[in-house]
């Protein structure tokens, strides 16, 4: 499977190849089986990440009780927890569903190519990432157990297994966070070069569909970012496993440098999972308003400005760490500046409803709920770009209702929002448009209902990352209590809804009703050819006539325009 | 819903930190619901009906009706821009007269607190010293001397709306000026290892007489 898709030779080179078993499922080079197994390995990394917060919830809702399925919950293992949720969350799902699985999937389709330009470094790119996810899983049975020192793992703690009682476990996480940045470097300097390269004729860079241009920006945005962090962890082996001093004073070093390098990529990060599922977004609202997109070209560069801000603002999490307290007066500026990019994108996306004809199927209704929370997450975090308020607010639960209402909206509605939108093209089915509203009611309802609690006993002073609250009398009151049992209540229904989702999957992917090419009437390549595409994905490689949004075009009597369909 | 919203205001500046709070809570509580009845309007009012046709409408000409609101956010933005600073140097920047001075010693799992005694200076032979109880006059500007032995930890007061990270290798100064007698939590707030949860104390403010007998005990 040598062939280079920016040849554009006619895209039938499948039929040259006997696909074995190995070759189609265990190392495929086609693009979409890669993304499959991004997405279900970030399915099963979701519901395992999901399941650790089902513990330390109940360790909250209900100290030192058993826990269903789990059994008595320790302090370590609290830690090692909400490490390792937090780990999971943004590495091994945010990052393989929103990035690596549907970058994989959608840039070869929307940008009419046959396949990605590096499809074996692409399969490397997976194979990393799985023994990254190996290395992260088997760390939890290795004596001493998994790594308890939060996922930011700063240094002493983290470089010292007397400091933090994991003197196997920390490494091996470290080592797993570092192979999974290896991973998606190389499936980024794929995206980028498949984008540039393999375009099909006629299409230009401001006919590129915005999703597409947002996983681009957010794959540079990754790669400007990652360096420092790549040293910074490499820095932390060597203290972990060879007793090198970067970053422990006593032996001379510094551990706040460490908290630069981390945040220099880790703020950045979260624009990183944010960009591209803006542009999932999008793509769902311009295609069930019938809209044109309002603006395209200024979101497209507001987004850049955006992804530039997002490298100088990452000492706010460090306001109060010790810094020189003149710098955060102007990190808290860039901090609260950089609302003002997403606020324009915001708007644009909203006035594109005006005029529309709005239909509400499930992927609009995930695209919209996303709309609606993120805001919340967007809005709540001015409080904490004030470097003030963030002196009472910092690492309290009120930053963690900010984070998930900002995450949430983000992996959870933004991803499910992509995968009902595309899973017509991933399996050639339709889902269930019932049992998948039933999921997106459920699950936003009961969303709100864990994270609104938080805000509150944030505000009332009760800090993170504690296993049992009984050594804070003034945060330990009856009805502190009630809240913690309200919230995880909440995200018992949570969890309850997501069973409805599983079984509507599996259902509609065997059984559902057949989708044909282009079930929403969209414009983009993606919905041009078969569903599920096969190997080599068009049966004639499309030329372009134009850019990706023209819907409702006065005096066309269908209303929409592929982009693929001559004048 | 049973909880305060905040906990005591006990220092001279946790009102400031109060104040910016809300100030940040009316800008932003504003700017969330007219986006959001925006966005519900809009989606209402152009649900899909029968042969209605959705509006081919291009971004020229029709920007005003992004970029007034948008200016809008950005004096929200600046606003609260400034009112951060003015608060952040009053707290961070400038550091009032020092009239009593408490050196806080932090380790994997707990605090100790080392009390300047009557002459007001540290490292002197009527230093008090206590395991987890940090005594303090009201009305006093005290200034912390934060250590830690191992760690990174946080020293946080909710009360006093204090929060400073405690670094091993640096000494860090922090200060509060109680306004109110009481006993409250003293809380650890960055992530210190196995016990994390454990690293608690008590913060006690005495009237001036009241913290001169403590004194006299010791």
């Amino acid at each position: 499977m040598t062939t280079i898709a920016a040849t554009h030779d006619g895209g039938d080179h499948a039929s040259h190849h006997e696909e074995t078993f190995v070759s189609k499922y265990i190392f495929p080079t086609d693009h979409k089986r890669i993304a499959m197994q991004y997405l279900m390995t970030g399915l099963v990394m979701f519901a395992v990440g999901g399941f650790m917060a089902y513990v330390f919830r109940m360790q909250l809702a209900y100290p030192g009780a058993s826990v269903p399925l789990f059994g008595e919950v320790d302090a370590a293992t609290y830690n090692a927890l909400i490490t390792n949720h937090a780990t999971i969350m943004i590495f091994w799902v945010a990052m393989p569903m929103l990035i690596a699985a549907f970058g994989n999937y959608l840039i070869p389709l929307m940008i009419g190519a046959d396949d990605m330009v590096f499809p074996r470094l692409n399969r490397l790119s997976y194979q990393i990432f799985f023994i990254s996810t190996i290395i992260l899983m088997v760390a939890w049975l290795v004596p001493g157990g998994a790594f308890g020192g939060s996922w930011t793992s700063y240094p002493p703690l983290s470089s010292r297994g007397e400091f933090n009682g994991t003197p196997i476990g920390a490494p091996m996480w470290v080592l797993a966070v570092a192979l999974e940045i290896v991973a998606f470097l190389l499936g980024g300097i794929n995206f980028m070069a498949t984008t540039m390269n393999s375009r099909a004729p006629g299409m230009k860079m401001m006919d590129i569909p915005i999703v597409v241009w947002f996983i681009n920006i957010a794959v540079l945005l990754f790669m400007f970012s990652v360096g420092p962090l790549v040293a910074g962890a490499v820095l932390l082996l060597l203290d972990q496993t060879v007793g090198t001093s970067f970053y422990v004073p006593t032996g001379g070093g510094d551990p706040v440098i460490f908290q630069h390098l981390f945040w220099f990529f880790g703020h950045p990060e979260v624009y990183v999972i944010l960009i591209p599922e803006l542009g999932i977004v999008a793509e769902i609202i311009t295609t069930f308003a019938r809209k044109k997109i309002f603006g395209y070209r200024i979101i497209i560069w507001t987004m850049i400005v955006t992804g530039i801000l997002s490298l100088v603002v990452w000492a706010h999490h460090q306001f109060i760490a010790g810094i020189d307290p003149r710098m955060a007066v102007i990190f808290s500026i860039t901090t609260i500046m950089i609302s003002i990019p997403l606020a324009l994108i915001y708007m644009l996306l909203i006035a594109t409803l005006y005029g529309g004809s709005i239909e509400f199927k499930v992927p609009m209704l995930w695209a919209m709920g996303m709309m609606t929370e993120f805001l919340v997450g967007g809005l709540t975090g001015i409080y904490l770009g004030s470097s003030a308020i963030d002196i009472y607010m910092h690492d309290n639960t009120f930053v963690m209702a900010h984070f998930h209402y900002t995450l949430m909206p983000v992996v959870f509605f933004g991803g499910w929002a992509g995968i009902t939108f595309w899973f017509p093209k991933f399996f050639g089915r339709m889902l269930n448009e019932t049992l998948g509203k039933i999921h997106f009611w459920g699950s936003t309802i009961s969303f709100n209902f864990i994270f609104i609690p938080l805000f509150f006993l944030g505000m009332s002073g009760q800090q993170r990352k504690i296993f049992d609250y009984s050594a804070f009398p003034d945060i330990n009151t009856a009805a502190h209590q009630d809240l913690r049992v309200f919230a995880t209540t909440a995200f018992l229904v949570f969890i309850a809804f997501q069973f409805v989702f599983v079984f509507n999957f599996f259902k509609s992917m065997m059984s559902g009703p057949v989708a044909g090419n282009n079930p929403w009437n969209s414009n983009t390549l993606d919905w041009q050819c078969p569903s599920p595409p096969p190997h080599g994905n068009f049966a004639e490689l499309p030329t372009v006539y134009r850019g990706p949004y023209e819907y409702s075009v006065p005096g066309r009597e269908s209303d929409f325009w592929p982009q693929n369909e001559p004048a | 819903m049973g909880i305060d919203l905040f906990p005591p205001i006990a220092s001279s500046y946790a009102g400031d930190i109060d104040g910016l709070f809300w100030l940040v809570t009316y800008l932003m509580g504003f700017s969330l619901f007219v986006t959001w009845i925006a966005m519900f309007y809009l989606m209402f009012r152009f649900k899909k009906k029968e042969g209605v046709k959705a509006k081919y409408i291009l971004a020229t000409g029709n920007l005003k009706w992004v970029i007034l609101p948008l200016l809008l956010f950005v004096a929200f933005d600046g606003f609260v821009d400034l009112n951060t600073a003015s608060v952040w140097a009053s707290i961070k920047q400038k550091f009032p007269a020092a009239q009593d001075n408490v050196r806080v010693v932090a380790r994997q799992w707990d605090w100790t607190f080392i009390h300047s005694g009557p002459d007001g200076k540290l490292d002197t032979a009527d230093d008090i010293e206590s395991d987890g109880e940090l005594h303090l006059k009201k009305d006093t500007v005290v200034y912390f001397d934060l250590q830690s032995q191992d760690v990174i930890h946080s020293f946080s007061i909710p009360v006093f709306r204090l929060k400073q990270d405690v670094i091993p290798g640096r000494a860090i100064t922090s200060w509060a000026k109680p306004i109110m007698t009481g006993s409250w939590d003293l809380q650890c707030t960055e992530m210190c290892g196995v016990n994390h949860a454990l690293m608690a104390a008590k913060v006690i403010v005495h009237e001036e007489a009241d913290y001169n007998q403590w004194v006299s005990e010791q």
